[in-house]
């Protein structure tokens, strides 16, 4: 496919990656480029300029802090954190980046990617928001920090403004982690997920693909009875498509959320 | 450094170094089929899902209908056409060909370097690993059955 005309540039520095965004209206940061390609032959996003951070070294890598917190560069791929032995300091991630597309999407595809085109069927948002990660975004006025759950603002939009880029995400330690997934195929595009997360005692669920952002729900208990009750309990209103109803969708959400609680249960 | 719409880039594609000016536009696919007149490496759906277009770049396999080529500036690149030698087929062909691991063969270039990655990182892989190895490879004809088979005895 033939590419509407645009302009390239690759810098070596975020400062550099920052210039070009804020100067010009139409550039978008081009990170491993899985989605932003297809939707720019699609002509659904035509941006004047790319700015390519493949060269941005800082923005690449996986390090496990003394405290066991985890910071993951923007620019991380999936294989990355699959290969990591860092990152199996909290087991979930490799586990759900393992069950992303395919090999070569995985072998391009970025953390940071993931998030910032906060497509609803995704399967980082929901996660890092179940997980507890902190979000950092630098910006021509400095860098800024917020929770996961206040980065997902809605559909393809997130808390990184034009001119802003994601910088990298921090995940709290932790292990009693749970994500269940009913995909279109093995590992494809998410129908509904759900990612749960125990550490913090009482259960933290973020639902995907059932809104515009993951619906965060916190019940009291991990207990099936409570669990189902806080889904259903919290009116989803999702789409019906040709791969399944509202009405099955709402189904999944409470089957999936009971999966995920319990894995991660298992996992205490 | 200020955005530009084409630029000089160089590769080295199956051992050969080519130097070429490409608009910042054209995808790697494009550069390396119409360009470099590279034409084994397929474009099935153009949108990332077939990897019929599946090539190795630093080693690393990627789709590059999802890449442009200005990305892979200073790349070594590995395609179908740099798996023979001396016009023989190496053993993955020739397993492929042996099992009967394609009808059209629209799939078999991008088929034949996701083995290779797999190969490369797991020199005996269970049938599992290497399903997962090619599932972003779409094939219409074969139902994978004999592909597997192939990759299965080109690891042995």
């Amino acid at each position: 496919m033939l590419l509407r005309e645009v302009e390239y540039a690759r810098p070596a520095s975020v400062q550099e990656a920052l210039r070009l965004l804020g100067s010009h209206e139409g550039a978008r940061a081009l990170a491993g480029g899985q989605t932003l390609i297809n939707v720019m032959k699609a002509r659904a996003a035509s941006p004047d300029v790319l700015v390519d951070l493949a060269d941005i070294g800082e923005l690449r890598g996986i390090d496990l802090g003394s405290d066991g917190t985890l910071t993951i560069g923007a620019m991380t791929t999936y294989t990355d954190i699959v290969d990591s032995a860092e990152a199996r300091a909290r087991p979930i991630l490799g586990e759900v980046c393992n069950q992303i597309a395919d090999v070569q999407v995985r072998n391009r595809g970025t953390v940071g990617g993931n998030v910032c085109s906060n497509d609803p069927t995704n399967h980082l948002p929901p996660l890092l928001v179940a997980v507890g990660a902190r979000m950092t975004i630098l910006g021509q006025d400095g860098e800024r920090s917020l929770p996961a759950r206040e980065f997902f603002l809605g559909v393809y939009m997130t808390a990184a403004g034009p001119g802003e880029l994601l910088t990298k995400i921090s995940v709290p330690p932790g292990k009693s982690d749970g994500f269940a997934s009913v995909p279109i195929g093995r590992d494809g595009t998410c129908i509904v997920n759900v990612a749960a997360s125990l550490d913090g005692g009482a259960p933290t669920l973020a639902i995907g693909c059932v809104d515009a952002v993951p619906v965060v729900l916190t019940p009291d208990s991990a207990a099936e009875d409570t669990v189902r009750t806080a889904v259903r309990g919290a009116n989803l209103d999702p789409p019906s498509d040709v791969h399944a109803t509202a009405d099955y969708r709402r189904h999944l959400a409470e089957v999936l959320a009971l999966r995920a609680v319990a894995q991660a249960a298992g996992r205490k | 450094m200020e955005a530009v719409s084409s630029r000089t880039i160089t590769v080295e594609v199956n051992g050969v170094q080519y130097e070429r000016e490409v608009e910042a536009r054209r995808l790697l696919i494009h550069f390396i089929r119409d360009d470099l007149s590279l034409t084994g490496s397929h474009i099935g759906c153009d949108t990332g899902n077939c990897g019929a277009c599946s090539i190795l770049i630093d080693g690393v396999l990627v789709k590059s209908c999802m890449m442009l080529a200005v990305q892979a500036e200073g790349a070594k690149i590995e395609t179908v056409e740099g798996l023979a030698s001396d016009g023989e087929l190496n053993g993955l062909q020739q397993a492929f060909s042996d099992h009967h691991a394609l009808q059209c063969g629209y799939c078999t270039p991008g088929m034949l370097m996701s083995a290779t990655a797999l190969l490369r990182e797991n020199a005996s892989p269970s049938d599992e690993e290497i399903r997962k190895g090619i599932q972003g490879n779409i094939c219409r004809c074969t139902g994978y059955v004999n592909i597997v088979e192939a990759i299965k005895a080109a690891a042995q």
